[in-house]
């Protein structure tokens, strides 16, 4: 163990952990992304509500939930305390600022960003983690699936609005965050990175782009 | 006292080698117990504190920037001399050896530079060893270029930050000592005063320069490693803080000042801007390996540069010195601008400028080859251009946007303008073979002292001798000195002579900041400047020197009388060290012009107006002046003592690069 | 002589490490052609003409190689221009009647001593810890008898254009020291000379560099943006690379 202990002690190690983990939610979402929009084929949520229930009763998907949980939660904790800890070092703040002349807003605005994603997060995970796996023998006797929940909650302006928000913050957290996980690795090569900077951007535009157009395009009716 | 240099008996090629074998040594155990003081963490003072500490000493080191990694040699840019051969054209040891003397013009001591000719080839070795990233050829190997004075490449290279990448890897051997224990840091911190007991340097009272408190410090043996004093001038290219101090504080104690006047105008740095300028930044002497100098052949000629067509330019270094062209050595090249400039064909506004132009070797020379290896035939000017822009880019890049940065002109576009300045010094203290001064334990190293280089130093050949010191010859020959004090130990600082120490320069700094007066410091810097400048600079004068003297004591005591030093002693009081830097300046101008009022005739960097050939050249008194003069303080005056020179290896000739 | 610009300074003034600091507003009529210290240069004979203290400012070798000068302007550290150090920045990089704001490095491991001067001891120490080749002088071998390829050579040199300066711990959010580290990790651990103690060496620096209170790289890259000799964040990423090899090394 004491091997490892360097991920949560040194400054370069606590990185690379938020790099392991930061990446290892990228898969996450690639994952879930790709099941959630089959909504697209709006056939009523058939296959959609197919693969939920295949991911639902998969025991390797199961197992992997929890490392995706340790994962978050350690993203999440570590994140924070790393956060805190580096607002430490500069006591005395500047007088005058002029950040954007040397890096984007959004790389440093790393902590708030994810702060956002967990407030969402959490009423994501409520909405419908909860109710998918904790209520799972209620869903099936009333004969509810995971779209029609999907379809109630979006009804609501509130949710979609705050759904929208939350996937601009995922773009943003993600378009630093993509990158930066192979930097804190230590990759980064001429021939290479600028290929990691261009998936990077890719990833962080179309996921979030196609997570958010399904509350918009139910809210609409477009998805029924 | 008589001067006693102790160059070893034997064949000049011998010398180093049998008193290397035959020193008496300090064993291991005894060396723990031996304390040294290193002031200044240049090439020389880290190289030295650092293999002191290598080989067991106890070693304090002293500076005062805020890290050793700061000592001016960092700014050296253009490279640094050995005679490794390894370009096949004919170097050697006795090369560089000759060269050196030669480009000295007569003034340096034959075993001192023969002993650094020869260490030249180890450096390069231990450098690299250090992780230093000298510049390589495709095939690994290490690649070299020429500089002035020397018609083989034996200058070994960073780009344009050769004494950068030194420097660093000194420091780097230092802070291991440091980390090891061997070493104990003080940065900012000022060497003020000598402590001399029975004669013999014993150790130093030192500045806090944060807190303002003197410190006692005890050592068996004092290495002043403090660099030159080009300061003197006001402007020149040393740094801001680069001072006299340390060496004149020796000197007062009784160490003998070796050629003062010897000073070095480098002729390549960008020339004065206004009268708020603060100092003068250099552009190395590898820029004359592609760059030509000209002036245009019509006076006060106000075209722009590249108006002016070929046939109206007169490349006088090319034309006056063929066999050397552009790469004269630089009290030569500084002269013949002088000259030029003088007579009225400077450039720029101020008309004291020359050009230096690179056009013709980025075409014609790098262009054109990069054209055929790209097998492009009869290539365009522009292509010419485009091509050979990119090689002198990699050669001289960080230079040329230096340059721009500082003129807001376009180097690749446009000559630069240049004019000499005041670069690096030759005298110095005088030290004998050992480096040890004519106070018995202290020693003094690098550009501190005045051995190596004589009358005129070759380019890349400060960071040689800065090296050579430190590395190879101090840890050797201070055994000499060291091996008779093994049953010395450590003094109390508490010993009268400590105190005695620490209360005079309490004295002298609460005098000074007691003035309170109505000038700044800087003013009278500025003003010392310009005399030494105007009388005692390129060209000196039997009238003018003697002005400068009566100028320089009325300066001094209007000094003691006016000058304003805010704050108070115990803080952070860059104005008051400043002041103190300063006053030693004050006294060494006058010391400087005693000298160049001495020596009768002209030597290297010496020029004296009334002793010149029909053709302007200089013009040596072997006869009469073929020593080293050694000035010994007394109180308000100097005695002059005299080491004559020998030359049995080489036959001196008036020296000529036609 | 090109027209003087009047200028309005805000300079940072602090007694000392243990006093609190705050601004002076000041002018200064400056000509386009000076350096940034230049200008100070006068605004101290002007302040010390009138009886003031002068502005305390570190500075030395005035060409933009030693790495002394320190001053964060307008909120950038050595100022607007990219790729030069205070010393280099020239007054006509700003205009007549500009407001300018000039404060020391702020970082918890550079305390300021005194106005815009800091201490940046823990520099060399981090140096101390690890930052060299263990090599004793009459160790070496014949400088050409181990080969580096030009590119090896080259890149290293890039790296080791560092000049201490700190500029990269005053634009980093986190105050992180990871580019200076960096950057000489990666000159030594890219030459075979340095290779030998790569492991050791890069664990103990950035132990040094943790112990003395510098923050975590989150890559935002403003350290690169602002280092004056152009260190690229590369190094950054090599550094990394570098621990974590050492580290699953049992280092």
């Amino acid at each position: 163990m004491k091997l490892f202990s360097f991920l949560f002690t040194s400054s370069i190690g606590r990185k690379v952990l938020m790099a392991v983990t930061g990446l290892s939610l990228v898969a996450f979402l690639l994952v879930h992304c790709g099941i959630n929009a089959c909504i697209f084929f709006n056939d009523g949520g058939e296959t959609f509500n197919a693969a939920a229930e295949f991911m639902a009763h998969n025991w390797l998907i199961r197992s992997a939930e929890v490392g995706l949980f340790a994962g978050l939660l350690i993203h999440i904790i570590q994140g924070l305390a790393l956060t805190f800890n580096n607002q430490t070092k500069r006591k005395e703040k500047y007088g005058a600022n002029a950040g954007n002349a040397n890096s984007k807003w959004y790389s440093r605005s790393m902590g708030i960003l994810g702060s956002l994603l967990l407030i969402f997060l959490v009423m994501h995970l409520k909405h419908f983690w909860v109710v998918s796996r904790f209520t799972d023998a209620i869903q099936e006797t009333a004969g509810s699936t995971l779209f029609d929940e999907m379809i109630i909650v979006f009804t609501d302006p509130i949710p979609v609005i705050i759904y929208v928000i939350g996937c601009l913050s995922l773009a943003y957290h993600l378009l630093h965050g993509f990158q930066s996980a192979f930097q804190s690795m230590g990759i980064n090569h001429p021939a290479y990175s600028p290929i990691i900077k261009s998936v990077g951007t890719a990833f962080s535009i179309i996921v979030p782009l196609v997570f958010a157009a399904m509350p918009i395009a139910m809210h609409l009716g477009w998805i029924k | 006292m008589t001067l006693e240099s102790k160059i070893p008996v034997g064949t000049v090629s011998d010398k180093w080698t049998q008193y290397k074998s035959s020193v008496p040594l300090v064993n291991p155990s005894n060396k723990r117990q031996l304390e040294i003081i290193v002031v200044g963490t240049g090439l020389a003072g880290a190289s030295a504190a650092a293999t002191l500490a290598e080989m067991g000493y106890k070693v304090k080191a002293f500076c005062f920037q805020d890290s050793p990694r700061r000592a001016h040699s960092i700014a050296a840019q253009g490279g640094i001399n050995a005679a490794k051969n390894y370009q096949n054209d004919g170097d050697s040891v006795h090369r560089l050896f000759y060269d050196t003397i030669k480009g000295g013009d007569y003034r340096a001591r034959e075993a001192n530079v023969h002993r650094l000719a020869e260490c030249s080839t180890s450096i390069i070795d231990q450098c690299v060893a250090q992780g230093v990233p000298f510049a390589r050829e495709y095939g690994g190997t290490l690649s070299n270029r020429s500089f002035g004075g020397t018609q083989v490449q034996r200058t070994f290279y960073a780009a344009g930050q050769t004494g950068q990448q030194l420097l660093l890897g000194a420091y780097s051997g230092l802070e291991r000592q440091v980390g090891l224990g061997n070493v104990k840091m003080y940065a900012r911190h000022e060497m003020v005063e000598v402590v001399k007991i029975d004669g013999k340097a014993r150790g130093i009272i030192a500045r806090d320069l944060v807190s303002g408190k003197l410190e006692r410090h005890f050592g068996h043996a004092v290495l002043l490693c403090t660099g030159g004093y080009g300061n003197v001038f006001y402007l020149s290219t040393n740094a801001m803080g680069s001072n006299v101090t340390a060496a004149w504080k020796a000197h007062k104690a009784g160490a003998y000042f070796g050629n003062p006047c010897f000073t070095q105008i480098h002729p390549t740095c960008i020339p004065v801007s206004g009268h708020y300028q603060s100092k003068l930044t250099l552009m190395s002497e590898s820029l004359r390996n592609d760059g030509r100098i000209w002036v245009p052949t019509k006076q006060n000629d106000e075209r722009h540069p590249n108006d002016i067509p070929e046939d109206e330019r007169d490349y006088y270094l090319e034309r006056r010195y063929p066999a050397f062209g552009n790469l004269v050595p630089r009290d030569i090249a500084s002269r013949a601008a002088k000259e030029r400039c003088d007579a009225g064909y400077g450039v720029g506004q101020s008309k004291m400028a020359v050009y230096l132009d690179f056009k013709y070797n980025m075409t014609q020379r790098y262009g054109r080859t990069e054209a055929s290896k790209l097998n492009i035939a009869n290539p365009d000017d522009e292509t010419l251009i485009r091509l050979g822009k990119e090689v002198v880019k990699e050669k001289y890049g960080n230079l040329f946007d230096m340059y721009k940065q500082i003129t807001d002109e376009d180097p690749y576009e446009t000559p630069m303008r240049i004019y000499p300045a005041v670069h690096y010094t030759m005298g110095g203290l005088w030290v004998d073979y050992d480096l040890m001064t004519t106070v018995p334990g202290m020693y003094a190293l690098g550009e501190a002292n005045f051995s190596d280089h004589g009358a005129n130093r070759l380019g890349a050949s400060a960071l040689m001798q800065g090296l050579a010191d430190g590395y190879f010859v101090i840890p050797i020959t201070i055994g000499n000195y060291l091996n008779k004090e093994i049953h010395t130990k450590p003094i109390s600082t508490d010993h009268e002579a400590f105190v005695a120490a620490e209360n005079a320069a309490n004295e002298r700094i609460k005098h000074l900041i007691g003035i309170q007066g109505t000038r700044s410091v800087e003013s009278y810097h500025r003003e010392l400047g310009l005399i030494m400048w105007n009388k005692c600079g390129m060209a000196r004068s039997e009238k003018g020197l003697k002005e400068a003297i009566a100028e320089i004591q009325a300066l001094r005591a209007d000094f003691y009388k006016n000058v304003r030093i805010p704050g108070s002693i115990n803080e952070f009081n860059p104005e008051l060290d400043k002041a103190g830097r300063v006053a030693d300046f004050l006294e060494l101008g006058e010391l400087m012009c005693v000298d160049a009022l001495d020596r009768n005739e002209s030597c290297g960097g010496h020029f004296r107006e009334e002793f010149q050939t029909e053709e302007g050249e200089a013009l040596r008194d072997d006869e009469n002046y073929m020593y080293v003069s050694a000035w010994e303080s007394k109180g308000d005056s100097w005695e002059l003592h005299k080491e004559e020179l020998k030359y049995e290896n080489i036959k001196i000739q008036q020296r000529s690069y036609k | 002589m090109s027209k003087l610009m009047k200028l309005n300074l805000k300079v940072w003034r602090q007694k000392n490490t243990q006093s609190a600091g705050n601004f002076e507003e000041y002018k200064v009529d400056a000509s386009p052609d000076m350096s940034f210290l230049e200008m100070f240069d006068v605004l101290n004979e002007q302040l010390i003409e009138t009886g003031k203290e002068p502005v305390a400012f570190d500075h030395d070798c005035r060409e933009g190689i030693c790495g002394m000068c320190s001053m964060v302007i307008d909120g950038r550290p050595h100022g607007p221009k990219q790729g030069v150090t205070t010393c280099q920045l020239h007054m006509r990089s700003f205009n007549d009647g500009d407001t300018i704001t000039v404060e020391p490095w702020r970082a918890n491991g550079f305390p300021v001593i005194k106005d815009l001067t800091v201490n940046r001891s823990a520099f060399d120490r981090i140096i101390a810890s690890g930052g060299f080749v263990s090599t004793n002088a009459g160790n070496a071998v014949d400088a050409n008898s181990i080969l580096v390829p030009k590119e090896i050579a080259d890149e290293a040199f890039e790296a080791a254009t560092c000049i201490g300066c700190g500029a990269c711990v005053s634009a980093c959010k986190n105050a992180s020291a990871m580019l200076f580290v960096g950057a000489k990790v990666t000159q030594l651990s890219m030459l075979p000379q340095g290779k030998p103690e790569r492991q050791s060496r890069v664990v103990a620096m950035v132990n040094q560099m943790d112990a003395e209170g510098f923050g975590a790289c989150t890559n935002t890259g403003a350290c690169a943006a602002e280092c004056p000799k152009q260190i690229p964040l590369s190094v950054i990423a090599t550094l990394n690379r570098e621990y974590i090899s050492a580290k699953m090394n049992g280092k």
